[in-house]
């Protein structure tokens, strides 16, 4: 996931992102940003994350938490 | 595919819409009568914050419910009509303590809090300038757009303060204040925290007797070469802001209304705080980003009955597929409209699928302060068409004249550039300090808008594109020559060219193509890691500098970029490619992409 967000936003500082913070906060990443991530990470893990759930991986540890659950 | 007209039962429940018969509101309106409608405040003036906040206390809404703030967290904050006043009134009251003067400019770089609305109307009622950025810029956009307005005071907070505005703050002499919305007494040096200041003020403020033709705001848009402009919009703008939103948003007495845009660009002020305040309505501000539950919930639960969103956000709620929409009871909603880029027919009939109502398209700019062609409530949509004119504003098609002039393009259904008539209210009074590019805005009596458009026989308007290179990204105007002066700062950059291309959610997305310098990559590098990695390194750069609602999504690395004779670079050749589209007249093209 961190690589899917350096992709996405490579000037974000990942090392100091406050774990169960808001993305869209903490990296200064938009909707588009977001949404672009969750179709990264359908492609690389494989894991169908329908529309509906994007707001449940908002944050780093919500993201990983959802993604367990989905199997990945 | 055709999409056939939506038409209108005319019996249907709810208020009657406000404009039923086109024709004849069109020859009856008059914007002196809307004038002598809002009429003025006791001493003469006519001020945008009066006629916003305390026209409706003397109409007896004082109590009314103005403001519904709904917080990320899930808290809700009420403001009634006299409620917000008292919080403007402070507001208004900080700034002439600051000694902020009629005609200064303050500033908001701010996320949606109930603060940012007290300060834009507080503002107007000072008569100063309210100045709004959009808190997704970077610091590159907020600097540039302040130094043009010489910003007197900057409201924002304390994490968009640090982010982006401390390093350079000292390098712009007008800045006298920076307003903290969420510092405690611990701001810090050069700046003030918001909430003790406003707290120490008096709630009650007489608005400034500003003339209609005061400057009351400005806003910024991006040109094809330069910097932004700083589009000027004086009070009298109320007057289109009052029109449009009884014909355009068919906002009735006892309406809640929501916009979605954010205040930092021209929809979310002209309508996200202006239009619905000078109607008396209750206006919902939601202070979280785009969540397809949270806005179906939102429209349910606060009984949304007017809602005006954006085609990108239609289009995600498109992706989240109509079932979710079926969840919930959205029998409040009686009109559903949508401006930023056009909305493409399958979102508006979508919308009478799956929320029971078509969504309404219009057009307008930054420039026109307000929408000027419109579907309506009472009218048949013709999906895919932004509508027909409002009732005051006369729009035509034109070509330009090899001698200058424009020629008014009559016959249907033949694509021209889209231009009005001046002399509308809300019509921008100047690109502040730029004279020369504002006149150029104007030909033969008419103002050019750059957008491609036909109109049919009927008299609905079609848009067809841009005139020039500018990109539709989101809902916003995306001017090419910023992103690539940016990335010509890159040590690694020798060319750039930035264009728009097509994107299902956003409509265009801002990619941008790169020729590097000898020497940036090392032979035989040009594709693959260090290739992949420098991507990135421009693109973290342009990101930082410019925010991500401006900033490129997309960097391709080309040995060189295709240039005319004098230099400039083929964008229109460019997107050509990209699209797999006929170039057109290349007879200026001197050397070619590789």
């Amino acid at each position: 996931m961190l690589e899917e967000l350096a992709r996405i936003a490579p000037e974000a500082d990942l090392e100091s992102l406050a774990p169960a913070g808001d993305l869209r906060d903490e990296l200064d990443i938009d909707s588009m940003d977001h949404l672009n991530l969750m179709i990264a990470l359908h492609r690389r893990l494989g894991v169908e994350i329908p529309e509906r759930d994007y707001p449940r991986l908002l944050s780093l540890d919500a993201a990983v938490a959802y993604l367990r659950t989905r199997g990945a | 595919m055709a999409f056939p007209s939506i038409e209108k039962d005319r019996r249907g429940p709810g208020p009657r819409p406000n404009l039923t018969n086109y024709r004849a509101t069109c020859r009856a309106f008059s914007y002196d009568a809307v004038r002598r409608e809002l009429g003025r405040s006791p001493g003469g003036g006519f001020n945008i914050g009066y006629l916003a906040l305390d026209r409706q206390l003397a109409r007896g809404l004082g109590g009314h419910l103005a403001l519904r703030w709904l917080g990320r967290d899930g808290s809700v904050r009420d403001f009634s009509y006299a409620g917000l006043a008292a919080e403007a009134n402070r507001f208004a009251n900080l700034l002439r303590r600051l000694g902020v003067e009629p005609g200064q400019r303050v500033f908001a770089l701010a996320h949606r809090t109930p603060a940012l609305y007290a300060a834009a109307l507080g503002t107007l009622k000072a008569g100063a300038v309210f100045c709004p950025l959009f808190s997704q810029f970077g610091p590159e956009p907020v600097r540039t757009h302040m130094e043009i307005g010489d910003a007197s005071v900057l409201l924002t907070s304390a994490t968009l303060y640090r982010r982006k505005v401390a390093d350079w703050r000292h390098e712009l002499p007008s800045l006298r204040q920076v307003l903290l919305i969420d510092a405690a007494e611990d701001a810090p040096e050069g700046t003030l925290a918001l909430t003790p200041a406003l707290a120490a003020q008096s709630d009650s403020f007489e608005a400034v007797e500003s003339a209609p033709e005061d400057m009351a705001l400005l806003h910024f848009t991006s040109g094809t070469t330069g910097r932004p402009k700083g589009v000027v919009h004086v009070h009298d703008a109320a007057t289109h802001h009052y029109a449009t939103g009884r014909f355009a948003l068919d906002l009735h007495e006892g309406d809640v209304y929501w916009c979605t845009a954010d205040p930092g660009w021209v929809t979310g002020t002209s309508y996200g705080i202006l239009a619905p305040l000078l109607h008396g309505v209750t206006m919902i501000v939601d202070e979280a980003e785009f969540d397809a539950e949270r806005w179906y919930a939102i429209l349910q639960d606060q009984k949304v009955s007017v809602w005006y969103t954006a085609p990108t956000a239609i289009r995600m709620l498109m992706r989240a597929g109509a079932e979710l929409a079926a969840g919930y009871d959205l029998g409040a909603l009686r009109f559903a409209a949508s401006v930023g880029e056009p909305l493409n027919p399958e979102a508006v009939v979508w919308g009478r699928e799956a929320l029971g109502r078509p969504f309404h398209d219009n057009w307008w700019q930054t420039e026109t302060g307000g929408i000027m062609i419109a579907n309506y409530a009472a009218l048949p949509v013709k999906p895919g068409s932004m509508g027909l004119p409002l009732p005051g504003v006369r729009a035509g098609i034109v070509e330009r004249a090899p001698d200058g002039g424009v020629v008014e393009i009559v016959e249907p259904d033949r694509v021209g550039e889209l231009a009005l008539r001046p002399g509308w209210p809300s019509m921008m009074r100047g690109y502040l300090h730029e004279e020369a590019r504002y006149r150029k805005a104007f030909a033969g009596g008419w103002y050019l808008s750059g957008d491609l458009a036909r109109r049919d026989a009927e008299g609905y308007y079609w848009f067809v594109g841009r005139a020039d290179d500018m990109i539709k990204t989101s809902g916003h105007l995306i001017g090419p020559f910023e992103v690539e002066s940016v990335l010509m700062e890159h040590p690694a950059v020798a060319e750039a060219g930035v264009i728009g291309v097509p994107d299902p959610v956003a409509g265009e997305l801002v990619k941008a193509f790169v020729a590097l310098k000898p020497g940036a990559l090392e032979p035989g590098h040009e594709a693959g890691e260090a290739a992949e990695a420098l991507a990135r390194a421009l693109l973290g750069h342009a990101r930082k500098r410019l925010g991500p609602a401006v900033a490129p999504r997309e960097i391709v690395f080309r040995k060189s970029l295709p240039k005319t004779r004098s230099g400039k670079i083929l964008r229109r050749l460019l997107k050509a490619r990209e699209l797999g589209q006929e170039p057109g007249d290349l007879s200026t093209l001197e050397s070619d992409e590789s």
